[in-house]
């Protein structure tokens, strides 16, 4: 047992720095994804509703783009933490190190961090479907499902890359992660277009970015389409959290056990 | 005894040329890359992307839209801003991030102003490294834009020093408001800055979208000027009206190199 | 303190040089004069002053009352002229932790405008000196703290300077690495180096200064050689006792009595000053004083500190 009850406290001071620091975090993870709802699906969405495009989504604009912007928001606010926020805890400014002179374990800093990026982004796509229900961009009362969609995939994202930036000396490979890992998938994972649009021979690629399952899932709740579909893409994503949890463990571990 | 008096005497040697002194950080930040040239080379791939998903993938939900009276295709019409929004995000990104943390946390200034340079050399050198990292995105991003078939007119090549600017402009700016910064938490704000200006500056979709006061709004906004002045070259719509986005970023250059300067030496020369 | 003509050779001077940050006086008017050629030490506690005053010598930092002069320059508008004659040391190592070992050496002496072909030879010579040759081409995040030291050192001297200013030069060094260092600086002055270093240490100042002041709370509180000093301010030899208990400590002070010229009372001590440890000694055996502990050494700088302001400099 390496995570330990004090993953509890991991998670409350994780909690108390967001509550002090909410402004910023509120503007990353809910105002940041409310103004490209209004550019995409309103201002874009005017031109692609015209129906003059050779593709077609099949809905509102709006309707599609919101549960994608929703989706891939709990991605990119937490993207970042997890790798700088990671590197300034261990190295910058120490706070892990602080951490671990107290019972908490390694694991515990770890699940702390993984646990309250799930709650932030819980919280933020409580706030983004409000909004986005305000305009009109959700059309059913499976919509909440979508909160687990962006919940599961911000714990995906915290628990690989934080896993990954742990390990690192420095932060010169992130802008890499973000730039080949990331952005790629924030962009081609049906965010946007649907996948269907993708040349076939790509298209299979999608499978293996847990933001287009994260995508359908939120995509199946606010548009009403749960099926057995959408169970599996939950299921994927529990898979790969699951799958990456003992390798963060391991690497906070290592870099925090003095 | 003047230092001219010295030199002559050659008691000391000759100062380096206070107007090229900058030039010494910008070596060093080139030395600094050298090693790191991959991360670099990605930086083409991340405005080619958006190009493929918005202009290609998004183009085709959209189809044409209407920019200076005629009918343009999306990808021509949000390659043209994407090109402006590139030099901008890199300007501003890559340069307040690593300016924060060499000036709050490494300390690299308080090393070089040991040194003969100044303050401005500081802010010259990181503006002027910044516009070579630029220029390098920018060009590989007009070729791409040019192979895609998605340039109008030769006077897209007039294009590249645009996105000079703009990026001359951004990071300038991005340099002042990066002495204001504290902490990390502060990057909130420059996302809160840059964030509405990548999304509303005609960057995705045309001003006729909007209501007239609001599109009047967004005419005198800083990344609106170099969207339009990029959309008009890479599209040929060329006129001398252009001379104006072009006095607003250069005047953006320079309120932020002087007041970029004049915090760093507050800063570190307390 | 440098009343009277000026020294020819002052390549740094300072007359009721001031800093203050707002209110607070840091620096509160001192005056000092650095020679061609000599080393010059600043001592003092936490806050004197030490690394506000150097900070204006090298032109980091403007001052806010007074004169200073460096290399006859002024440093108020001949800056980027004088830093390219001097070499800072930083309290605080400021190494480039972008960059490796190395090309620490080269991207710091093209600060200078210097060319790579000098820079070259010289970061090879400044390597062996800073005993780093094997490191090279590492980056600098992973060296020790010593290592580091050593670096900063080092790349201090890249632009031949003709006047290297340490600021705490040893501290967080091992006493081995710190009598290497102080070999180097003795090294650097036979060349006609000028060096000026702050220090809280006494064997330091004791060992390199030929001349040094001492400051507190921002003044200047003396001046001299270090002999000079111990002369003027306490006798050859101390004697330091301590007690099982305080009381003791009390009584034992009020039997000494004669027995010393005079006697510091520390919170863990007593120190007895005295030109003959042997009588002294009889002396307090007469009395029957029996402390715990009886050390007899030379008297040093600590004990002129500690006779110029009334504090230990640990304080
Ligand atoms: N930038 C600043 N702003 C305000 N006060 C300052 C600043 N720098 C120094 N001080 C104050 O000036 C006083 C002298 O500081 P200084 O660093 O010169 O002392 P020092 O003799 O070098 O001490 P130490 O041995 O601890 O290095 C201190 O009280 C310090 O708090
Ligand atoms: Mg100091």
């Amino acid at each position: 047992m390496r995570m330990t009850q004090s993953v509890w406290r991991a998670l409350e001071r994780e909690l108390l720095v967001f509550v002090r620091t909410w402004r910023g975090s509120a503007f990353t993870a809910v105002v940041q994804p409310v103004l490209f709802l209004l550019a995409m699906g309103i201002g874009l969405g005017g031109l692609i509703d015209d129906g003059a495009g050779s593709a077609s989504v099949r809905l509102d604009y709006l309707d599609f783009v919101a549960p994608g912007l929703l989706a891939a928001s709990a991605l990119l606010a937490v993207a970042g933490e997890a790798l700088w926020g990671v590197m300034g805890g261990v190295k910058w400014m120490g706070q892990f190190k602080g951490m671990v002179a107290t019972p908490m374990t390694p694991g515990d800093v770890y699940g702390g961090l993984v646990l309250s990026a799930g709650v932030r982004a819980g919280a933020a796509a409580i706030a983004f479907l409000v909004v986005a229900a305000v305009l009109g961009g959700v059309s059913s009362l499976w919509a909440p499902l979508a909160i687990v969609a962006a919940v599961l995939l911000a714990i995906v994202t915290m628990s690989a890359l934080s896993a990954y930036a742990v390990r690192k000396e420095d932060d010169r490979t992130f802008p890499l992660i973000m730039r080949l890992g990331v952005i790629p998938m924030f962009l081609f994972s049906g965010t946007f277009f649907p996948v269907e649009q993708l040349p076939e021979v790509v298209q299979p690629i999608a499978v293996l970015s847990p933001l287009w399952h994260g995508v359908e899932v939120a995509r199946d709740a606010t548009t009403g389409t749960v099926d057995g579909w959408t169970l599996l893409h939950v299921g994927v994503l529990v898979a790969i959290a699951a799958a990456a949890l003992p390798f963060g463990v391991r690497g906070f571990e290592r870099r925090l056990t003095p | 005894m003047s230092v001219q008096d010295l030199v002559d005497h050659g008691r000391i040697a000759p100062p380096l040329d206070p107007r090229k002194r900058f030039l010494r950080l910008t070596e060093r930040n080139v030395v600094g890359y050298v090693r790191a040239w991959p991360i670099l080379l990605t930086g083409v791939v991340e405005p080619f992307l958006y190009l493929l998903s918005i202009g290609i993938g998004v183009g085709a939900l959209v189809g044409d839209v209407t920019y200076a009276g005629r009918q343009v295709p999306y990808e021509t019409f949000v390659a043209s801003g994407m090109l402006a929004t590139a030099a901008m995000n890199g300007a501003v990104f890559d340069t307040t991030f690593n300016f924060f943390i060499r000036l709050r946390y490494a300390k690299l200034y308080d090393a070089i102003l040991a040194t003969p340079l100044e303050p401005r050399d500081v802010a010259l050198g990181e503006v002027t490294w910044a516009l070579m990292r630029g220029t390098f995105y920018s060009a590989a991003f007009l070729v791409t834009m040019a192979l895609f078939g998605l340039t109008e007119s030769w006077w897209a090549v007039a294009a590249l020093p645009a996105t000079v600017l703009i990026g001359a402009a951004f990071a300038s700016i991005g340099l002042a408001g990066a002495t204001y910064l504290r902490s990390f938490l502060d990057f909130d704000f420059v996302n809160l800055a840059i964030t509405p200006m990548f999304l509303f500056s005609a960057t995705f979709f045309p001003l006729s979208q909007y209501p007239d006061a609001l599109a009047t709004v967004i005419r005198f906004t800083p990344l609106y000027q170099g969207v339009a002045l990029c959309r008009a070259l890479t599209t040929g719509e060329v006129g001398v009206g252009l001379l104006v986005h072009v006095a607003y970023l250069l005047a953006m250059v320079a309120v932020g190199v002087a007041v970029a300067s004049r915090r760093i030496d507050g800063l570190l020369r307390s | 303190m440098v009343d009277g003509p000026l020294h020819p050779d002052a390549l740094v001077r300072a007359r009721g040089l001031t800093k203050a940050f707002g209110d607070f006086v840091a620096v509160d008017g001192v005056d000092f004069e650095v020679r061609r050629g000599e080393v010059f030490g600043f001592l003092g506690p936490n806050g004197a002053g030490k690394t506000s005053t150097m900070r204006m010598i090298s032109c980091v930092s403007p001052s806010t009352g007074g004169e200073l002069s460096v290399l006859h320059l002024d440093p108020r508008t001949d800056g980027p002229a004088i830093r390219s004659r001097i070499g800072v040391v930083p309290q605080e190592d400021n190494l480039d932790t972008e960059l490796s070992v190395w090309d620490n050496f080269i991207v710091y002496g093209r600060y200078f405008g210097l060319p790579r072909r000098v820079l070259r030879e010289r970061a090879q010579e400044l390597l062996e000196f800073a005993r780093l040759t094997d490191r090279r081409d590492d980056r600098v995040d992973p060296l020790s703290g010593g290592m580091k030291r050593r670096l900063t050192i080092a790349r201090a001297l890249i632009n031949d300077p003709d006047l290297v200013l340490l600021d705490e030069p040893t501290t967080g060094l091992d006493p081995q690495a710190r009598h290497l260092l102080w070999d180097r600086l003795y090294g650097l002055k036979r060349r006609g180096v000028t060096l000026i270093i702050t220090t809280h240490y006494m064997d330091e100042a004791e060992q390199l200064c030929d001349r040094l002041v001492v400051m507190d709370q921002g003044r200047i509180v003396d001046e001299g050689s270090p002999r000079e000093l111990i002369h003027r301010h306490v006798t050859p030899e101390v004697i330091e006792l301590r007690f099982a208990e305080p009381a003791e400590q009390e009584a034992a002070l009020s039997s000494a009595g004669e027995a010393a010229e005079r006697i510091e009372v520390l919170a863990d001590r007593l120190l007895l000053y005295t030109r003959d440890a042997e009588a002294t000694h009889r002396a307090l055996a007469e009395r029957s004083i029996e402390p715990l502990t009886e050390l007899t050494r030379r008297a040093s700088l600590e004990d002129v500190f500690l006779a110029l302001t009334g504090r230990t400099l640990e304080e």
